[in-house]
């Protein structure tokens, strides 16, 4: 399980990462939320893997460490309000610079008309 | 009361910012009298935990009375206590100038301005790690819809690039706590810094990988060579009075640097390696500054280039660990904060009274208060560049005489070019703004006294860490030589007396706030 976990956890930062470094808006905001993702699976497994384990201390035998759920709860909120914040911010920046670029100019191939 | 006035900074301004954003139909001149209100009561608060960290004492307070290492603690030491002072004074000054119109141009200025001060207050008292993040990212947050406040393209474009890397330097940081938590178990700063100092091989790698992500990210917000490229855009399309509250932002990158070196990882494989980023990117960042300095042409990002010169200034002292460095550091840092917001909030002045030309480096109408407005220019710039009179140059060369041997080689040329050159381009944008320009009608725009007020609260600074040197840079040296001690943190907040103590005299409270949490 560690190795398929490592290589989820890993495709999807690779996955993010790429789609970061591209030109538009959408795949740089769905780059942002793949890394989201990787970033929570990751944390998630920083107690430890375990299975049929429970995150309470006391009725299973073999408890898993209840900290890392309670932190990428805490990810997850603040990525979740931060991505749809991100996505207004695109929304606006498109109808406001009228491209839908990061760097706010007419990508290749061709924007909406200032 | 006075256990429970460590939690104040970041109570107050959430109170604050509930009361400021709920009574939206208020009038415009009920929520700046609030507003200022609030953050002078701030400032009180901060003063009075000042006096208290003075001492030497170290105040801990266990939120929820879970105690440390498992519940969060926050705390204070002399280093926590000046930067909360730091925010409070430059925010008293930002939100009364704001109020002379700023504040207006889009919605819940006031309430947002409050928002950000409790996350910064947060992530300077927090002593868990991840709770460092949150108060973070509510910076961030709140920093996000300043910078867009009153909107125009200018701020949406440079708002878009500092909203996505900031939402990326946030996933990194995770992941750096992921590392450290997975190797070190434990989210207590103290308890950590104890973990880390005994252990050996490939915990002690992780250890290393998790510490070095950590310092890219605090890097990026205190914008560090290799990152800082979002920071000049970002300032300069900034309204004034958030761009001035911003320059407390990079020192929050500069802050978290300080604490998890000296608190993590001062014992650890990872501090040489820490300490050589530090100094070089530090060095390049002087460098460049200079260069972005002399290459403005506006005087807004002229202004954040002279912050990225404060800020490899004083990551190049931090990293060199030595305790007369870091007082160096700390005398210089309130005086470099305060002065470049001020400059921020001149450069606003002087833009409104020059019509289209702005505060673009070009010949334009004659200003309307000459006098006035070129004698605080000329005060803030000799503060800036650290020229005699005021706390800059006492502090650059308290930084001089510190940096020893083969240190010195570097940091004194480049530190006296990078004065050399803010001098030649201060005084290059001080003639063309109020010498180089057309004879005829003066363009409107009068500063008004909330304006003034605000500047002269923060310009007035300058002189006083001059007057107060001593006992400034006796503080300095204090908290210098408190952080080269981080056993003693760890000693006292995790096998001591003073936690027990706040345990028994807060029983009634425990059953009731243990209720809340489970």
């Amino acid at each position: 399980m560690e190795a398929l976990f490592s290589l989820v956890v890993g495709v999807l930062t690779a996955s993010g990462i790429y789609l970061l470094l591209r030109g538009r808006t959408f795949p740089v905001i769905v780059g942002l939320a793949l890394l989201g993702y990787a970033v929570n699976l990751f944390l998630f497994s920083t107690g430890g893997l375990n299975t049929h384990a429970a995150a309470v201390i006391g009725d299973s035998i073999t408890p898993t460490d209840p900290l890392p759920q309670a932190l990428v709860l805490t990810a997850i909120v603040i990525g979740f309000a931060m991505t749809a914040f991100v996505v207004i911010l695109a929304i606006r920046a498109r109808g406001d610079l009228g491209s839908d670029h990061v760097d706010g100019q007419q990508g290749e191939d061709g924007d909406a008309p200032r | 009361m006075n256990q429970h006035l460590i939690s104040l900074p970041i109570l107050l301004p959430m109170f604050s910012a509930l009361v400021l954003l709920l009574s939206g139909k208020a009038s415009d001149r009920t929520h700046r009298r609030l507003s200022i209100a609030f953050t002078t009561l701030l400032v009180i608060v901060t003063l009075l935990l000042l006096q208290q960290a003075a001492s030497g004492e170290l105040t801990f307070y266990a939120l929820g009375n879970w105690q440390a290492p498992f519940g969060i603690v926050l705390m204070l030491d002399r280093l926590s206590a000046l930067m909360l002072g730091l925010t409070a004074v430059l925010a008293l000054g930002c939100v009364i100038f704001a109020s002379a119109g700023d504040d207006v141009r889009g919605s819940n200025f006031h309430g947002l301005f409050q928002l950000q001060l409790m996350g910064l207050n947060g992530a300077f008292l927090t002593g868990d790690i991840f709770n460092l993040f949150v108060f973070f990212e509510i910076t961030l947050l709140a920093s996000y819809a300043l910078l867009m406040h009153g909107g125009g393209k200018e701020r949406v474009g440079a708002g878009l690039h500092y909203v996505i890397l900031n939402v990326a330097g946030s996933a990194l940081f995770l992941i750096a706590l992921g590392v450290l938590y997975g190797a070190t178990g434990t989210l207590n700063m103290a308890d950590m810094g104890r973990r880390v100092a005994t252990m050996s091989g490939d915990q002690a790698a992780l250890v290393t990988a998790g510490a070095l992500l950590l310092i890219v990210v605090f890097s990026l917000k205190a914008a560090l060579l290799p990152l800082y490229f979002w920071l000049p855009r970002t300032y300069s399309s900034a309204p004034a009075p958030v761009a001035a509250l911003f320059a407390i932002m990079t020192k929050l990158g500069l802050y978290a640097i300080l604490r998890v070196h000296s608190l993590i990882f001062a014992d650890s494989d990872a501090e040489s390696a820490i300490q050589g980023w530090l100094w070089w990117s530090g060095l390049a960042t002087i460098l460049l500054a200079a260069i972005g300095v002399l290459a403005a042409r506006d005087l807004r990002p002229l202004v954040a280039y002279l912050v990225l010169i404060s800020v490899g200034t004083l990551l190049a002292a931090a990293s060199l660990g030595t305790t007369a460095a870091t007082t160096a550091l700390l005398y210089y840092l309130p005086h470099t904060t305060l002065i470049c917001g001020v400059l921020f909030l001149i450069a606003e002045l002087i833009g409104q009274q020059r019509g289209k030309a702005g505060t673009r480096l070009v010949r334009a109408r004659r200003l309307h208060q000459r006098y006035l407005l070129g004698g605080l220019f000329l005060a803030a710039a000799v503060g800036v560049v650290g020229l005699p009179p005021l706390a800059g140059s006492l502090a650059k060369l308290l930084l001089m005489q510190a940096a020893e041997g083969s240190a010195r080689l570097w940091l004194w040329p480049l530190l006296l070019l990078a004065g050399l050159s803010a001098l030649i381009a201060m005084s290059r944008a001080g003639s063309v703004f109020f010498w180089a320009s057309y004879k005829g009608e003066v363009a409107s725009g009068k500063v008004t006294r909330p304006q003034l007020v605000g500047v002269i609260w923060l310009l007035a600074s300058a002189p006083l860490l001059v007057v107060f040197a001593g006992p400034i840079s006796h503080y300095a040296q204090a908290t210098a030589e408190q952080l080269a001690m981080p056993q003693v943190v760890i000693q006292q907040l995790l096998s001591d007396e003073p936690t027990r103590d706040l345990v028994q005299s807060r029983q009634p409270l425990h059953d009731e706030t243990q209720g809340d949490t489970l």
